[in-house]
């Protein structure tokens, strides 16, 4: 469960001070899924960022399954990513060199699970989005949508409470995107808790319940 | 993350990128062949003047001739004589405790003629001993005999290759040749010593001391060489030779030198040489660590969105730290270990091509050579290394 309260981000821009995320107040529970829309600069990267943890609020509350991450050291935010939050980016972010299979295997190289443990998880990813058959395929030798598969595979393979996406399907024709959000949306009738940020409406109307930010507020929170 | 994923990791990003980093591991393994030429060469030299020293044997001390010291002025000079030393101090220190022989021995170039032919090489007049003491057997007859110091009759031993050279492989034993003039008669042959020092043992001839005092119109010796028990203390017997040269001389007129202490000016003098030239090797490795750093600082830059994927991934600050710094070690250990073995290559086929050259590879330096390459991989990775973990990793995420 998610729950934020009077949350800002606030970035200094030469000699100005840009108010991001303007006391936000949410509370996203397990296995909803969301989505994020608002025009660029409205803060919803800013937010989902902070969501993952890769970025800190200047100010306001974050919970976390009940746990502040305020006081939270650089380690142990790292572990909660690790163990919690799979992160799926518009730009699928795989490592070049590694192939399908050694990209999956990252989080829990990472994470320092043994090889022997590794195996099954992996296969079992790979299995889950339909790429057993690419596994040793590198990213430059797959299609875009099976990218984002990848990049989805290593998102889930530690098995985390919650799914962020930051535009999923921006870097996707709208077939494979929507293949893309159908895979997601599969995860998340399994118990995921899935947010994805985007300013296609044609995606973000599709979930369940749909936030809509401007200048670093929440517009509306439609469920 | 556990240490056999991080070696794999950080191998497979140098694998991406193979030319560059093979030419980063190139400058440091071009360094470290440098240490291991030029160290092998020191080693080399070292060994080859200690074999050349050690093969008279390690327990011999040497008196000469006057004290080897600087006294005040002229004046001083003037006043100071040196009496020469004398067959009978040879015999004196014979008979210091734990000696066991002593051989006084002067030298002068002369004609040997013999068998019609005639050659000018080394004369050595030697006491009986000089086979014990400087370890150089005799391959025919015998040496000069022991019972006749103070009336020696006119024997000579020959050098192998003054055998060779006058007799070829006839048997000399028995004949009389003429050495300076003198009428001498051939007694034994010695083996083959070789060149020791660049001075051809085996160019030479031994007679007599008493008539080579003759033969050079000399009354001094120019060095008694005293053979002394192993299980004696170098210092006791010094000191035991000392006192009875003073009782001799009425002072300290001579001056005395352990073969330990040869072998240690020698060795410290050498040492300092063969560190002298694995500086100049270091500096080729502090070229290739600043290569490594250029490189490393380069791909931190690259691989900044791959820095921010792995923060989202859980990675911590220390792991970022730990790839980058894996990385900048590992390709300098590899290149060591190519310099290493590379080095290794060209001593060994160069002591096949030319065996004269005196090469030794040293397994410590190579060793030490490695280590200091780690090391420079270290330095150079720590400044990227930390930069890529200080990275903001929303900022790297976004960067493509």
């Amino acid at each position: 469960m998610i729950k934020l309260e009077g949350l800002c981000r606030d970035f200094q821009v030469g000699d100005q001070v840009v108010h991001a995320l303007d006391h936000i107040d949410l509370l996203i529970r397990q296995s909803e899924y969301v989505s994020i829309m608002g025009p660029s600069g409205s803060g919803k990267s800013t937010l989902l960022n902070i969501l993952g943890l890769l970025d800190s609020p200047s100010a306001g509350n974050y919970w976390l399954d009940d746990i502040s991450t305020a006081s939270m050291n650089d380690d142990e935010l790292a572990s909660i990513r690790q163990k919690k939050i799979g992160f799926v980016f518009q730009s699928f972010h795989l490592v070049p060199r590694m192939n399908a299979m050694e990209n999956i295997e990252l989080p829990m190289v990472l994470a320092g699970v043994l090889p022997a443990d590794r195996r099954d998880k992996v296969a079992a990813a790979l299995e889950r989005v339909g790429l057993t058959k690419r596994a040793d395929h590198r990213p430059d030798q797959l299609s875009g949508g099976e990218r984002q598969r990848v990049a989805i595979a290593r998102a889930i393979v530690m098995q985390p409470m919650i799914l962020l996406a930051d535009e999923p399907t921006g870097n996707l024709d709208s077939q494979s995107g929507k293949e893309i959000v159908d895979l997601m949306e599969e995860l998340n009738n399994q118990g995921l808790t899935l947010i994805v940020v985007t300013h296609d409406p044609a995606i973000g109307n599709r979930a369940q319940r749909m936030v809509r930010m401007e200048d670093g507020r929440i517009k509306t929170d439609i469920q | 993350m556990i240490s056999a994923d991080l070696i794999r990791f950080t191998l497979s990003s140098a694998r991406a990128h193979r030319l560059r980093s093979g030419l980063t591991a190139l400058g440091i393994g071009i360094g470290v062949t440098a240490v291991v030429l030029l160290t092998s060469i020191g080693e080399g030299l070292q060994q080859y003047l200690l074999r050349e020293f050690t093969q008279f044997g390690t327990n011999i001390i040497s008196v000469s001739p006057g004290k080897a010291s600087t006294f005040g002025g002229s004046m001083a000079a003037s006043f100071n004589s040196t009496r020469p030393l004398s067959l009978g101090d040879a015999e004196a220190l014979s008979r210091v405790p734990f000696v066991t022989h002593s051989v006084g021995t002067v030298q002068g170039n002369a004609e040997v003629e013999g068998n019609g032919r005639s050659r000018r090489t080394m004369v050595s007049g030697t006491g009986p001993y000089m086979p014990r003491v400087w370890l150089f057997a005799v391959a025919l007859g015998e040496f000069l005999p022991a019972d006749e110091e103070s009336a020696p009759r006119p024997f000579v031993v020959l050098g192998s290759k003054v055998r060779d050279e006058l007799f070829g492989t006839a048997n000399p034993l028995g004949e009389r040749i003429r050495v300076g003039g003198s009428r001498f008669r051939v007694i034994g042959v010695m083996e083959s010593k070789g060149t020791v020092l660049g001075f051809d043992m085996d160019d030479a001839v031994y007679i007599p001391v008493l008539r080579a005092f003759e033969l050079f119109n000399k009354d001094g010796l120019v060095d008694i060489s005293v053979l002394y028990e192993e299980s004696a203390s170098a210092e006791e017997v010094v000191a035991g030779i000392r006192r009875m040269m003073i009782t001799r001389h009425g002072g300290e007129d001579f001056t005395i030198t352990t073969q330990q202490q040869m072998l240690d000016v020698l060795g410290s003098v050498l040492n300092i040489v063969t560190i002298a030239v694995a500086g100049l090797g270091g500096i080729s490795l502090l070229v290739g660590g600043v290569g490594i750093f250029t490189i490393m600082t380069i791909a931190v830059r690259e691989r900044t969105s791959e820095i921010g994927l792995l923060r989202s991934l859980g990675a911590v600050r220390r792991d970022v730290r730990d790839i980058f710094l894996g990385e900048s070690i590992m390709l300098a250990a590899l290149g060591g270990v190519g310099g290493v073995i590379f080095g290794g290559l060209i001593v060994e086929t160069t002591k096949i091509l030319v065996p004269a050259l005196p090469l030794s590879y040293s397994i410590p330096f190579a060793i030490a050579a490695e280590t200091v390459a780690i090391l420079i991989g270290l330095l150079a990775g720590v400044l990227p290394a930390r930069k890529a973990a200080n990275l903001d990793p929303v900022d790297a995420l976004r960067t493509e």
